[in-house]
């Protein structure tokens, strides 16, 4: 069965961008919080389609332009010990660090795999007893069960040699910190994913807080083009809440089981997001009682780190304040090929999109 | 910041490999013949006018769904200089193989490699083997060169210096069943349609589509990098664009499902057997149910075309109605893929 078909018709399309145009009265600012979002706004080309009032931000929903330099270094410096095999996902490895990537301490000689799941990494743990396998768990909600899963198997099966590194982050006290900053929002498309496992519920406490509407959506360009609409609704009629787009997999409560590990296996605590700094609450970290996974606890590493690359305005355009396009190294120093920052390497990164999609 | 050491996205086939090529290759081995860097390089030796291409292959698995890496070497090599406009006639064949292949499968891809030449009509006509040991490589690599005859009227087809404002863009067939074919091998999934690699020797589709009566003015094979790398280089530094339309462009659901799974855009995957090609408009639609009379083309179908809006660009209208860029492969969506 075919899915995704119905939520690229072109006439449902129409139909939704002729309601939204209709709806539209006031300039409004939106932003969506998802890099899957961003990617599929810019690869549909929706914003070539919305009336001029509406403004689209790309927001600090990129798993891995929000790992801060500090956590590609210690990746790296752990990558570079002997007899340790390094395991992320995907595009964390381009990243550069202050001593360049995981891909070149790869090229190096360093042990570096990309997995997609972590019943991989247990698998390569099994594989070489006598190596330790570090995997650097990087993510929201959507991929955290998925590390508290691996950890709970890893017990269960006496696995000792493997550890891991965690920039796990949570969604809604990030979007906080964006409108406590001052940031002009007037509405978020609220991430999809992370809802089907967290729930929407998770997102009530920032709508009520700040008085601002919420919307979660699926990631087709009609899903997208539904919320969009559903938000200016919202606005129009002065509402706020946390209503759901995405009804055929988020519901308000989420996937219980999943939250349950995530909740026995972590705890909240202060994390650093790359150009916004450090957010309380926003972090999730091992507890104590599954300290012999914790990689910084059993393996002693030295990490050296600079600073930030100068010019590179990611911090800026995680926060919305600035379109990739103003940055002074955007397509000129920084390309993906070639890329500065990590909103550049990702996929999902805001100046990626625009650097391949924008017309 | 450029890279200090190798990277694999060097063999991706996109950006990346081709400022290797540049600013390494091209710097040091500079003349007329190479720096034009097509598909195969048209020389002459004493009034003889020749295509002339060279290829390695180090695929991992060695054997595929639909194929095996020695074919692969064989119509590869075919398909370089077929597209170049030319008659291929003569292949060379080297190995380097691993200590503890099996002699069976090395006899099996040898087979393989002696039938797809017999299809695409070429003789293998020099060869070499060197075995080295464990480790040292991954189980089997081939290289072929090939060369072939190119007549006169055709030369222009490598260049694509009669390309304008107007003329359309025929795809061969569906994108990414090669590459997708190869990720389903390495990962061991089951999609509901098996997908077999596409690849095959094209010189039967270029020989057909250039006897036709229609106006060819650039054909590529779409391998390393996707068709969207392969539009991007046609009008690089060029006064045309290139427009595409997203709901024309042929990719098969099975394909489709797996790239949603794992992110990739098949504008971007490696095919083996596909051809993009540019006809003068009025011939197209000729020219496309001519090809679909042949089963390695069965699907062919106009999927953009030559505009002079977008001066150097890729550009594609979504499903939807919404524009966006395409631009090159940047570094590397698979592993080693051909």
């Amino acid at each position: 069965m075919i899915f995704t078909e119905g939520f690229r018709d072109i006439g449902l399309a129409k139909k939704l961008l002729e309601q939204i145009r209709r709806t539209t009265k006031h300039a409004v600012r939106i932003m969506e919080v998802c890099g899957g979002h961003t990617m599929a706004i810019r690869k549909s080309g929706i914003q070539t389609l919305l009336p001029g009032e509406i403004e689209l931000l790309s927001g600090p929903g990129c798993p891995v332009c929000v790992t801060d330099q500090r956590f590609i270094d210690l990746a790296v410096a752990y990558a570079c010990l002997p007899e340790t095999i390094l395991l992320t996902y995907g595009d964390l490895i381009r990243v550069p660090g202050s001593a360049g990537s995981l891909d070149e301490a790869k090229a190096s000689g360093a042990d570096v795999r990309i997995i997609q799941s972590t019943f991989q990494a247990l698998e390569i743990a099994k594989d070489n007893p006598g190596r330790n396998i570090i995997f650097a768990g990087i993510g929201f909600e959507t991929t955290i069960p998925g590390t508290a899963v691996a950890v709970l198997e890893a017990r269960k099966a006496d696995i000792r040699n493997f550890f891991i590194i965690s920039a796990h982050k949570t969604m809604p006290e990030a979007m906080g910190a964006l409108i406590e900053e001052g940031i002009p929002i007037d509405g978020y498309i609220g991430p999809g994913h992370v809802s089907t496992i967290a729930g929407s519920r998770i997102f009530n406490p920032l709508a009520d807080t700040y008085r601002i509407p919420i919307v979660i959506s699926g990631f087709e360009p009609v899903d997208l083009l539904q919320s969009i609409w559903m938000l200016i609704k919202m606005l129009e009629e002065k509402r706020y809440g946390v209503e759901i787009q995405y009804s055929r997999l988020v519901s308000r409560e989420g996937n219980l089981k999943a939250r349950q590990m995530v909740d026995e296996v972590f705890e909240p605590c202060t994390q650093y997001w790359r150009g916004i700094g450090p957010i309380p609450g926003s972090g999730l970290r091992l507890r104590k009682e599954f300290s012999d996974f914790d990689a910084e606890k059993h393996i002693p590493v030295e990490v050296k780190s600079g600073p930030e690359p100068k010019a590179c305005i990611c911090g800026l355009i995680l926060k919305g304040l600035k379109k990739p396009t103003d940055c002074p190294l955007f397509k000129r120093k920084c390309t993906p090929t070639y890329p500065v920052g990590a909103c550049m390497v990702s996929s999902e990164g805001a100046c990626s999109a625009y650097y391949h999609y924008n017309s | 910041m450029e890279a200090k050491h190798i990277l694999i996205g060097h063999g991706s086939g996109g950006r990346l490999s081709r400022d290797l090529i540049r600013n390494l290759f091209v710097k040091y081995f500079s003349n007329p013949f190479l720096d034009g860097l097509g598909d195969a390089s048209l020389v002459s030796i004493r009034g003889s006018k020749l295509a002339f291409t060279t290829d390695s292959y180090v695929i991992d698995p060695i054997f595929f769904p639909g194929g095996n890496i020695g074919q692969l070497a064989v119509s590869g090599t075919v398909n370089d200089l077929s597209v170049a406009g030319a008659i291929p006639e003569y292949l060379t064949a080297g190995f380097i193989i691993e200590e503890g292949l099996s002699i069976n499968d090395l006899e099996r891809i040898v087979q393989s490699m002696a039938e797809e030449a017999n299809r695409a009509g070429v003789s293998i006509v020099a060869g070499d083997t060197k075995v080295v040991k464990k480790g040292q490589c991954d189980k089997l690599f081939i290289n072929t060169s090939g060369i072939g005859h190119i007549p006169e009227e055709r030369r222009h087809i490598q260049s694509g210096e009669r390309i304008e404002t107007g003329d359309k863009i025929l795809l061969t067939g569906t994108l990414g069943d090669h590459a997708i074919a190869i990720l389903s091998a390495r990962e061991n999934l089951e999609p509901d349609e098996a997908i077999l690699s596409d690849a095959a020797p094209l010189n039967l589709v270029t020989e057909l589509a250039l006897q036709t009566p229609a106006d060819i003015a650039a054909m590529h094979d779409i391998t390393r990098g996707g068709l969207a790398t392969i539009l991007c280089e046609t009008c690089e530094n060029r006064s045309f664009g290139i427009k595409l339309y997203e709901d024309k462009i042929p990719v098969k659901q099975s394909v489709k499902s797996i790239c949603e799974l794992y992110g990739f855009d098949p504008l971007y995957l490696a095919n083996e057997g596909k051809i993009m090609m540019i006809v003068k408009k009025g011939t197209e639609d000729h020219l496309c149910s001519r090809l679909r009379e042949e089963p390695l083309s069965k699907d062919a179908v106009i999927i953009g075309e030559v505009t002079g809006d977008y001066p150097g660009r890729v550009v594609m209208q979504s499903f939807i109605g919404g524009m966006r860029n395409i631009d090159m492969l940047s570094g590397e969506m698979l592993p080693r893929i051909c």
